[in-house]
This record gives structure tokens, C-alpha cells and sequence, in this order.
């Protein structure tokens, strides 16, 4: 597996570069250990966590202590922002994240809707705008709407994080039209962020040239989490190796391997 | 189908959505209650994960001026009361956090000059420097009365309506201000308008059939998700306690009914939080902890002071509404009177560790002050 990875050609967020393509969320664990085991038969170099999990306040609460048990040598811990209704308590929740010690990275999410946790794509330009501003380097989850991927990348987003279907639903890539789009324009990495719910999707998504993937749910709640991130780990690495040997083209019908055209070369 | 004499949601103002059909399908269909818990805990994994979110009720008063025949706090129970202080409630909310702790449940009678607003206002204040999440469940307010309370720190609103049968409300609630079918129904909406961004309903279940109740609750969830549409709802389907007053419940539902219960909620309203109190004993309380609850409490009193003893030196008895002294010879020790005896005594450490062992992650901190606009 090692080299594989050290086959696939690192990329890149703001200034600092990955060779994992698979992104963990750290949320839905049945404990901290079996969290610790799927981080690392994943090979993630970043790991996002829920602000609104941990202590804000610098007193290294015992009841909320997630953050002593991710090791920051190890791994990128992205911050995000989930349970933020608007722009103002995503920005003051950023904040507080860097008071207390975290790096100057948050993974944007700003869902008003508790039950499918779709992404309010207004606030989350306006809140990009500031966090930009503010230096932070700044990687919004937003619905698979290109215009808006494109706002945010002139906007100054380090990346974009288009779904491909709602947070835990585990249905794959229904918003694939759209995902391709993006993936055509961006300049800017795009991490598939959420309803993977098979390896084969993360596959898939590596295959269309996504950038990288993260994962959450799909690992969490499978019966063996860490069985599962090696899983995962796979199948982004086949998807990204067959994008990079270059996938043929698809088509509906069958096309002859020898050409019915030939004869005008012979 | 609603409007319809003998339908349960005959005189409510909810439609039957396909939410509300489906729970009726899972509820009172073929489906084998096996298949139906195996669907429950699926869900429930795949939107909540392996986890239980933990609280404790922190009881302010059990004055009141509503005569409910059910209720351990009704006003003609000749019970050992008491309101907390603002500090008294600190000092309570001070032990429990102590205990771990992170989210907290005010609850109170209903007794205007007693526990007036500025009071609620006051105590919230004061659990918000303590907790990340702070949610109320007392009496129906008014939206501005509301939104003072969430300015204070609330995050959370509890308002069961007890029972969607107007007969059998109009029966409970003997006098007093909760005699107001109406007025309390509204109150979750007018929460959501003031700024709650957690709202529980639920039934009390003994009250009037429950076959019913549990639809006009389905409906209820139901139509508070579309206007309410950034709250995260949450149900509750508390069977009566023994109490004060001793009232015995209309209709009895069992535990295999009470489990279907919440597997078909969990499985018709697939994100709601399901909230199971200390009310249901330890091994009922263990086999849903994988099935659908979404959130226990723990290790709860259910009396003011019951935490640390707090108030005892002004404990008083009320006689048809009015406050009459303690006899002297049952002032040394005595507590407050509880709402309910609870069933399942467990520590929250202990209810932890069962979790743990069942493979199910405690959470405590799942909110921060910092959210609170």
C-alpha cells in the first residue's frame, strides 16, 4: 500500500502539501480508540472536528477532550464549524478555534437545517470573505453548485467541498453533473465531502479528478472502522491511479476494436 | 383523514404528512417488531452514530398554581415545597457539572410570582456560565418573554403538551393557567420564533388512549419540522411515575408497545432526537440505548435542591394554595417533594460505562455558548 502512495503525486492546500487524498471526520465514533485505530489504517493526513465538541475555553475540559487524543505531529487538524446557523457564529466559533490553540485552518460549515445539513451557500461567501481576510486559510463545504464554487474560489477558498449527497446518507455521488463541472473549472483543489458511503464512491470521485475525499460517517458506523478506512484508503488510491493513467472515454453503445474505418489506412 | 370525527387528529391543527403515515404503518402494521428494531438501530447509527448525547434536569421549583390530577407538583398535593434561589440554582448546577455534565434541563412549576420570567432570565444566566448548552422546560411563554430567555443562553425548549386529547386535557388539568389546550400547543412555535435552536415535544403517556396520542405527536413533530425548519426536534414519550396524589394512568401501554414506539419514530423521522428520561427502569433504559434514543439523562432528582440539599431551611406545604410552615417535627432532614420517583437510579458514571460496554460513545459537550447568537 506504502507505494502506492508514494507512487500518486502529492498535492496541494495553501502552502502545505498531502500525500494521502483521503480526509477523516472524527464524529459517530463508538470511542476514542476506535477512532485512533480507523485514523490510522487510513492514511489521513488531515482530520476535521466538530468545534462544538471540544472546549473553547483553554480549560482542557476532561468532558470534552477529543482534541488530546488526535496527535497534532501526526495530523492536520482542521476545525469545522458544523452546528453554525450563519456567518457570524461560524467566523466567532473560528476564532475561539485559534484561541485555543488550533491552526489557522477551518473547514467551513454552516448548515441552518439540522436534518440534511445542507449547506447555506450565502452565508458561507459572506463568511469566506472574512475568514480570508483574517488569514485563515479557509476550506468551505458547500452544495454542488459550480457558480458557487467559483465565487469561492475568487473569494480566496483554499479549496471547495461540494457534496455529492447529504452528510451520513451514504448514497454516493447523486450530484455528479454538477461535481464534474466544478471538478472542469476549479483552480483550486475539490474534496468530495460528504454521502460517500462505499470505497467504490471514493473510487469514483477520484476517478471523475477529484482532488480527495473526506469521510465520516461510512467509517464511523461500519462494524470495524479501522477495516473500513483501509477500505476507503484503496479504493481513493485505485480511483486516483486510474485518473491519472488516463480513464478511456465512456459511451452507450460497444465500439469495435478494430476500427470500421481501418480500411481507409490501409 | 385529520378533521374527521374519531380521527386522532381531529380538532389539531396538522395535516397527516407521509412522515406521519409511515409512523402509523410501522406503528399498528404487520412489520414484526424485530425487523422494525434492526431498521431503528441502522438509523440511528447512520444519523446519529454510535453515540448518546448525556443531561441532567435541574428542578427550580415545584410550586404551582395548576391542579393536575397527575402531577406530583399540583397545587392541592399537600407537598414540602420550594424555589430555589438564583444562587441556590448555581450552586445545584455547580455540583452537576461537577459530575460531568455539560448540558442542563431548568425545569419548574408554573407559579408567576414565585418563578416569574426576570427569575427564569436570571437562573439561565447563571447555568450558561456553567454549561455549554442550557434548555428550559417550564410553563408556555410569550415569543418576547421567549427570546429573553434565549438571550440569557438558552439554547433549548421543552414543552410537552401532555395530551393531544382536548377531552382528556380539559379532564387533567383541573384549573389554572395550563387549562389552556391552545395556548400551550402554540408554545413550541413561538419558541422557535424567539431563537431556540432545540425543541422537544412530547406526551405523557396514561393520560387518554395512547394509539392516538402517539399520531397527534407524529403530526406534531411533523408540521414543527416544516415551519421550524432550522430547530433540531427532538420527541419524548415519558409514561407516568408514581407520584404525589397518587393518580393511576387512564391506559396503560407495555414495555414491547413502548419499544415499537420508539423504533417507529426513529424509523418515520429518521434525524429527531429521541429523549428517554430515569423515569424507565435500567434494563428498558440499556436495550433502547442502541435503538433509537438519542439522549438520556442520568442520575436525576427530581425535587428543587435535590442535588445538594439546597433550600431545605425554607421548605413550606401549600393547603388549597396557600403556604402554611413545615410541623416541627419533620423540619430535621426533610427534602422537597419530587415530581416522579425515578426508576432508574443510576450514576451518570455508571450509566457511562454501560454505554461504553455496549459500544456506544458517551457525549457530554455537544453545543458551545459560542453558537448562540
Amino acid at each position: 500500500m506504502s507505494m502506492m502512495v508514494q507512487g500518486l503525486d502529492p498535492w496541494r492546500i495553501g502552502d502545505r502539501e498531502f500525500r494521502s487524498r483521503l480526509l477523516i471526520g472524527t464524529g459517530k465514533f463508538s470511542s476514542i480508540r476506535s477512532m485512533q485505530s480507523a485514523l490510522e489504517a487510513s492514511g489521513a493526513e488531515i482530520v476535521t472536528v466538530a468545534l462544538r465538541r471540544v472546549d473553547l475555553t483553554g480549560l482542557k475540559d476532561p468532558q470534552a477532550d477529543m482534541l488530546e487524543e488526535i496527535d497534532p505531529k501526526k495530523y492536520l487538524v482542521l476545525a469545522n464549524t458544523s452546528g453554525a446557523m450563519n456567518a457570524d457564529e461560524a467566523v466567532r466559533l473560528a476564532r475561539l478555534a485559534v484561541a485555543a490553540g488550533l491552526p489557522k485552518w477551518v473547514k467551513l460549515e454552516i448548515h441552518p437545517d439540522p436534518r440534511y445539513l445542507l449547506p447555506d451557500p450565502i452565508e458561507t461567501l459572506k463568511a469566506t470573505e472574512i475568514l480570508v481576510k483574517e488569514g485563515f486559510t479557509v476550506l468551505p463545504y458547500i452544495n454542488a453548485d459550480p457558480v458557487l464554487a467559483k465565487r469561492l474560489e475568487e473569494a480566496g477558498a483554499a479549496t471547495v467541498m461540494p457534496l455529492g449527497a447529504p452528510i451520513g446518507s451514504n448514497r454516493g455521488i447523486e450530484t455528479r453533473a454538477q461535481i464534474g463541472i466544478i471538478i472542469e473549472q476549479s483552480r483550486v483543489p475539490v474534496i468530495v465531502d460528504a454521502g460517500l458511503g462505499a470505497p467504490s464512491h471514493a473510487a469514483e470521485a477520484l476517478e471523475m479528478g477529484a482532488d480527495a475525499v473526506l469521510i465520516n460517517t461510512a467509517i464511523a458506523v461500519a462494524e470495524d472502522p479501522a477495516a473500513m478506512a483501509r477500505a476507503f484508503r484503496l479504493g481513493v488510491e485505485a480511483g486516483r491511479a486510474g485518473y491519472e493513467a488516463g480513464l478511456g472515454p465512456t459511451g452507450r453503445t460497444a465500439s469495435a476494436t478494430s476500427p470500421l474505418t481501418g480500411f481507409l489506412d490501409e | 383523514m385529520s378533521g374527521t370525527p374519531g380521527d386522532p387528529l381531529e380538532g389539531l391543527p396538522f395535516s397527516r404528512s407521509r412522515a406521519v403515515e409511515r409512523f402509523e404503518e410501522e406503528m399498528f402494521g404487520p412489520k414484526r417488531l424485530e425487523s422494525l428494531a434492526e431498521q431503528a438501530r441502522a438509523e440511528t447509527r447512520k444519523n446519529f452514530g454510535r453515540t448518546m448525547r448525556l443531561f441532567a434536569p435541574l428542578y427550580l421549583s415545584n410550586e404551582c398554581v395548576n391542579t393536575c390530577r397527575y402531577c406530583g407538583f399540583s397545587k392541592d398535593n399537600p407537598i414540602r415545597r420550594v424555589t430555589l434561589t438564583p444562587e441556590e440554582v448555581e450552586g445545584e448546577a455547580r455540583h452537576l457539572a461537577g459530575l460531568g455534565f455539560r448540558n442542563v434541563l431548568l425545569v419548574s412549576g408554573e407559579h408567576p410570582r414565585e418563578v416569574p420570567v426576570s427569575y427564569l432570565v436570571e437562573t439561565v444566566r447563571r447555568s450558561a456560565r456553567l454549561f455549554p448548552s442550557v434548555a428550559i422546560e417550564v410553563a408556555p411563554l410569550e415569543t418576547a418573554e421567549y427570546r429573553d430567555i434565549v438571550e440569557a443562553g438558552a439554547e433549548g425548549l421543552v414543552l410537552y403538551q401532555e395530551s393531544y386529547d382536548r377531552a382528556a386535557y380539559a379532564e387533567m388539568h383541573v384549573s389554572g393557567p395550563k387549562r389552556n389546550f391552545d395556548e400551550r400547543l402554540g408554545g413550541p412555535e413561538r419558541g422557535y420564533q424567539a431563537g431556540f435552536r432545540r425543541i422537544g415535544l412530547g406526551v405523557l403517556v396514561g393520560l387518554a388512549d395512547w394509539r392516538r396520542e402517539l399520531v397527534a405527536l407524529a403530526a406534531h413533530v411533523s408540521h414543527l419540522m416544516k415551519v421550524g425548519w432550522k430547530a433540531q426536534i427532538t420527541l419524548a414519550l415519558p409514561r407516568l411515575r408514581p407520584a404525589a396524589g397518587g393518580f393511576q394512568p387512564r391506559v396503560g401501554m407495555s414495555d414491547r408497545d413502548f419499544v415499537r414506539a420508539i423504533c417507529a419514530f426513529r424509523v418515520a423521522f429518521p434525524q429527531v432526537g429521541i429523549v428517554l428520561s430515569t423515569r424507565e427502569p435500567a434494563k428498558l433504559r440499556n436495550g433502547l440505548m442502541d435503538l433509537g434514543v438519542t439522549m438520556m439523562s442520568a442520575g436525576s432528582e427530581t425535587d428543587p435542591g435535590g442535588y445538594t440539599g439546597a433550600g431545605r431551611e425554607r421548605l413550606h406545604r401549600t393547603v388549597r394554595g396557600r403556604e402554611v410552615a413545615l410541623e416541627a417535627n419533620e423540619e430535621e432532614g426533610a427534602e422537597a417533594t419530587e415530581q416522579f420517583e425515578v426508576s432508574d437510579e443510576r450514576s451518570p458514571e455508571e450509566l457511562s460505562r454501560e454505554l461504553r460496554r455496549r459500544g456506544i460513545d458517551p457525549v457530554w459537550k455537544d453545543w458551545d455558548q459560542a453558537l448562540a447568537g
